[in-house]
């Protein structure tokens, strides 16, 4: 069945980087206001899952050269070296650090250790998510 | 609004209980489905329904809505989406071996168990 | 540490007993284990100077005190004599193993590991003072006697055999717990020699008589007592040395034992007397008449063993009444008892070698094949013909002795004058010597018509000849002490009998040199024994020579009317009632299984609610009802019966994406925006998710459930749903300890430097759950990769096999 997807197809194109760029905004955020790892993974699935309804399956791969699966033990990883790395610094498993600093361009910022942790739960939704879309997706 | 909540809860379970009780594969996903919406709200109501703000720092605010309950509601969302995926690609891969999806049919016997 | 410890240096053995057999294969790993009960034996013989004069030793290991359970090694004559006993003839059965296995063929290391548990099991229930660790021993005993039935565990009757006796000695070692604790509360303790020490108040208590029959119990089943001597014959489907040790010398032997530790607190009750006696007597009987029946050699055996379990059991009876009676007999009784217990332990043991031997030289049992063996075999003649005569009861074997002794004890009995003995009496001494006839005759029956007769030899399996000399050193060993022990009685009695006399009858006397004992061959014409012995041999070789003629009357017991038909049929009966009876809830179908859990959560919740006055609502602390909050509602509730009705999956799927953005409408309303937003895009990405893997989903079918099934599911799906709403209710309005949110919301800021309380406890403050909930999301996905990418693989096989 071949249907007419230009009006979907281009509009896709367009939201999809909207929603791609909100969604690293929320995770960036997540830490002051609304947001963070899960509902800025969940927003990114968003976007690629909008992608694959409007293209198809080969047509996103082709675009997103990610192994996805890899993407999710990346991010395991990331997160628990996150966690377990406070142990080197000779405090309790999983204790976070954090300080302020004074960057141009951004001003006064604050950085977390959390923040790494955080983006080890946003790669580890967007792979774990994409990867079972792809997959049931490219059952035939 | 706690009765009213209760009230929902309750039927949400009843819906979700009714479905799993059933014959077929696809309504037992869809009865887990409503369970965790329900399971998510109980967790809330009994957390308490007040606070008159998001629980987000702000200048001048004291009453905020109970963060936990909302902590532990996000994780069982994700889980229950990775949870639902799974039991989902179980259902429809069962059905394709066994080309039924009545559950009576799909019963343990001596020689499988 | 003490050498209570030494209990448990033949299981510590065990443990290097794999390895022996792995690395050194070349040398038969039965010399390794033979070193463990010499030494056990050397050192506990040092112990026969302290027993001698009265004395004992302890030595403790606490295990449980709270509860009063420990470890004791108490040794005084009784105990030690069976501890000699076991690692003794523990250490000859070992020798004669290591024959008897082939070391390529069988699989030594679980026979090893086995036969040294056993060891230590029985050591325990010897020297155990406390009734709670004894009890441990006893079953421990019952476990390595069922493994070592069932060695050859590939056949069918090892496997019944060993079942069997597991299911009978286990019943009476609870029975006999039940026992113990009884005792535990009379007495307030659980050692035995503080039991012993108050007896006199136990006297009249209402679980006296019960303690007594349980403890019985226990004794009866584990000595193979009538009625339930039956698992006896089919333990011997064990390779030959474990029944001459565990079935004849030593494990059957633990029933006496438990007689024997516990005369001195029973012995005052009748029930006592008579049940020890009559059932002895009884066994003594019915055993030696079907030993008569038998074919296998075995088999003889093990029905003489019932049946001479039985006459020590009623000697040990008769002792008791030494509480009773000033007659002095009664005090012999026990020394009979203990000398015929010793003695049977080296003739019964010495036959049991002899009959592997057989087995093992010419490949049958079967004595109806066998004939003629005496000239090829004259070792092994000579040592059954020495254990034979002894088991007969004729001079100049150790048997004659304790038999002798045996008949002037039932014939004292007659003279009793307490419990009615006065006229039942009589049947004992009766009883007695008919059993001894049968006795004769099948010793003889034994030897003679194995070794003597018609040679059949060409017909045997194999080719007989005698036995290598390392298999005989043991049976010759044990033939020696046969002889050795009928010239030597005084002295047999003063090292070993005589302490453990004292034992069974310790008010009696306070030195063993007081038990008033002289074993003599020769007493005088006038004495009764010796005519009863006279008479006995002459009937007996009468019978004997006439035995094919009358061993028809057997024939007359119906098949249908024994002992194991009626075990097998209660096995049977128990066992299809157990099945139907799981049979009856297990359906094999997952609702049924829903149904059972879903309706005890409803029932024991709610029951739990109102019975513990937990259902408290506190209407002041609601907030107030919202407009938008009852429209949400209004649309939730209508999506979930859309969800419930829908006829086609389109549908279905379409609302239950309706109620997950309802959901999420209600997050917003109760201010969490977090929620709202992952909740909104999550539903989204699980509609996508749905439509995806909608062509292949079945489609909506109600499987011809009837209106009464969704009225079943109705009622418990109403029942969880009511539940749950009293919960939320509750559960809202009591709080049992203040929560750690405002903990949270006054820290976050100073100690997480965040803003959005909700993420920080996500990462920082309860990260562990996140940690995890992301690994399970990670497994999901992996899971419905594996799901379909193997089931895409198995395909691919498929098409390469066309």
């Amino acid at each position: 069945m071949k249907t007419n997807d230009v009006i979907l197809q281009t509009t896709t194109k367009v939201v999809f980087f909207i929603i791609f760029l909100f969604s690293i905004h929320i995770f960036f955020a997540g830490h002051y206001s609304p947001g963070g790892g899960f509902v800025g993974g969940l927003l990114t699935t968003g976007a690629i899952v909008l992608l694959l309804l409007a293209f198809d399956l080969k047509t996103v791969q082709k675009a997103l050269p990610f192994n996805f699966t890899i993407m999710t033990g990346i991010g395991l990883l990331l997160a628990l070296g996150t966690a377990s790395g406070s142990i080197f610094f000779d405090v309790p498993f999983f204790t976070h650090a954090f300080s302020h600093f004074n960057l141009p361009l951004f001003g006064e910022t604050s950085l977390h250790t959390a923040m790494i942790f955080d983006a080890g739960v946003y790669l580890v939704v967007v792979g774990a998510a994409i990867t079972m879309i792809q997959t049931i997706g490219g059952d035939t | 609004m706690e009765l009213l909540m209760a009230i929902v809860i309750g039927i949400l379970f009843m819906a979700a209980v009714y479905l799993i009780l059933s014959r077929s594969l696809l309504k037992i996903i869809l009865g887990t489905g409503l369970l965790s919406h329900g399971a998510h709200l109980l967790i809330l109501t009994m957390g308490g329904l007040g606070g008159t703000s998001p629980p987000v720092l702000a200048d001048g605010v004291t009453d905020y809505a109970d963060p936990l309950p909302q902590a532990l509601i996000l994780t069982a969302i994700v889980i229950s989406f990775g949870v639902t995926a799974f039991i989902l690609v179980l259902a429809y891969r069962t059905y394709a071996e066994h080309k039924t999806d009545d559950m009576n049919l799909m019963r343990g016997d001596d020689e499988h168990d | 540490m003490g050498f209570v410890l030494l209990i448990f240096l033949p299981i510590v053995a065990a443990l290097f007993i794999p390895l022996l057999f792995k690395y050194l294969k070349g040398i038969h790993t039965g010399w390794f284990v033979l070193f463990v009960p010499i030494a056990l034996f050397i050192y506990y013989a040092g112990f026969i100077t302290t027993t001698m004069d009265g004395g004992h030793k302890v030595s403790e290991l606490q295990w449980i005190p709270s509860l009063g359970i420990s470890f004791v090694s108490y040794i005084d004559g009784l105990s030690l004599l069976f501890t000699l006993l076991i690692t003794g003839i523990g250490a000859l059965v070992v020798l004669y193993s290591i024959f008897y296995l082939d070391k390529d063929r069988e699989k030594l290391n679980n026979f090893y590991i086995y036969l040294l548990i056993f060891m230590s099991a029985m050591l325990g229930v010897v020297q155990s003072d406390n009734v709670i660790s004894l009890y441990l021993f006893w079953e421990l005993t019952s476990i390595s006697s069922f493994l070592l039935i069932g060695y050859w565990n590939t056949r069918d009757r090892s496997r019944f055999g060993a079942l069997k006796s597991m299911m009978i000695t286990v019943f009476g070692g609870l029975m006999m717990l039940g026992g113990f604790v009884l005792l535990g509360i009379m007495g307030d303790s659980f050692s035995i020699r503080e039991l012993i020490a108050n007896s006199s108040s136990f006297i009249g208590h209402e679980f006296f008589t019960l303690a007594l029959i349980l403890v019985l119990l226990g004794a009866f089943t584990k000595s193979a007592q009538f009625p339930f001597y039956i698992w006896l014959p089919d333990a011997m489907e064990a390779p030959t040395p474990v029944s001459a040790y565990l079935h004849s010398a030593t494990m059957v032997k633990a029933g006496l034992y438990l007689v024997a530790r516990f005369t001195p607190i029973f012995a005052v009750s009748e029930v006592w007397i008579w049940l020890v006696t009559g059932i002895g007597l009884l066994t003594l009987f019915w055993g030696s008449l079907f030993a008569v029946k038998q074919t296998d050699l075995k088999a003889i055996l093990a029905f003489s063993t019932v049946s001479q379990l039985g006459l020590i059991m009623s000697l040990l009876g008769a002792s008791a009444v030494a509480y009773h009676s000033d007659d002095a007999i009664f005090k012999f009784a026990a020394f009979a008892a203990i000398f015929h217990l010793i003695n049977h332990a080296t003739f019964k043991g010495s036959l049991f070698m002899i009959a592997g031997i057989i087995d093992h030289e010419t490949g049958t049992r079967d004595i109806r094949k066998l004939g003629g063996l005496m000239s090829i075999m004259p070792v092994s003649f000579t040592v059954a013909f020495i254990g034979s005569m002894s088991m007969a009861g004729l001079p100049p074997f150790n048997g004659f002795l304790s038999k002798e002794m045996f008949f002037q004890s039932m014939l004292a009995l007659r003279n009793f004058e307490l419990f009615n003995f006065a006229t039942w009496g009589i049947l004992f001494p009766v009883i007695a010597w008919v059993a001894s006839v049968f006795t004769f005759i099948y010793s003889f029956y034994f030897v003679f018509k194995t070794f003597t007769g018609r040679n059949k030899v060409d017909k045997l399996p194999k080719k007989p000849h005698e036995a290598p000399v390392g298999m005989l050193v043991a049976p010759v060993i044990l033939a020696t002490l046969v002889v050795g022990i009928f010239f030597i009685p005084n002295l047999v009695g003063k090292w070993l009998v005589k302490p453990a006399v004292m034992a069974i009858q310790p008010g009696l006397y306070s030195h063993p040199s007081e038990v008033d004992v002289h074993v003599a061959a020769w007493h005088d014409f006038a004495s009764p024994e010796l005519w009863m012995t006279i008479a006995l041999v002459g009937l007996g070789v009468v019978l004997y020579l006439t035995m094919t003629k009358w061993r028809k009357l057997y024939d007359i017991q119906p098949h249908y009317l024994s002992l194991n038909v009626l075990y097998d049929s209660m096995m049977m009966l128990s066992e299809n009632g157990m099945n139907r009876l799981s049979r009856f809830y297990m359906t094999g179908l997952i609702r049924t299984y829903l149904m059972y859990m879903f309706a005890f959560i409803a029932s024991i919740t709610t029951a739990t609610l109102f019975l513990k006055n937990a259902f408290i609502v506190d209407m002041d602390s609601f907030t107030a009802v919202s407009v938008y909050g009852i429209m949400t509602a209004i649309i939730l509730v209508a999506a979930v019966v859309m969800v419930i009705l829908a006829k086609t999956r389109l549908a279905a799927i379409i609302a239950l994406g309706a109620v997950g953005y309802s959901v999420s409408l209600f997050f917003v309303i109760f201010k969490a925006p977090d929620l709202a937003l992952t909740q909104l895009v999550i539903e989204t990405v699980s509609v996508a998710l749905f439509l995806l893997a909608f062509q292949r989903l079945p489609a909506l079918k109600t499987h011809g459930e009837t209106k009464r099934n969704r009225l079943g599911n109705a009622i418990i799906a109403a029942a969880v749903g009511i539940t749950v709403t009293l919960v939320a209710l509750s559960a809202h309005s009591q709080k049992m300890i203040p929560s750690i949110s405002q903990y949270y919301k006054d820290t976050v800021a100073t100690e997480a430097g965040g803003g959005n309380i909700v993420n920080v406890i996500l990462v920082d403050y309860r990260g562990f759950d996140t940690l995890f909930e992301i690994a399970v999301l990670a497994v999901a996905g992996i899971g419905v990769l594996a799901m379909i990418r193997l089931q895409l693989a198995r395909k691919e096989a498929k098409d390469e096999n066309k």
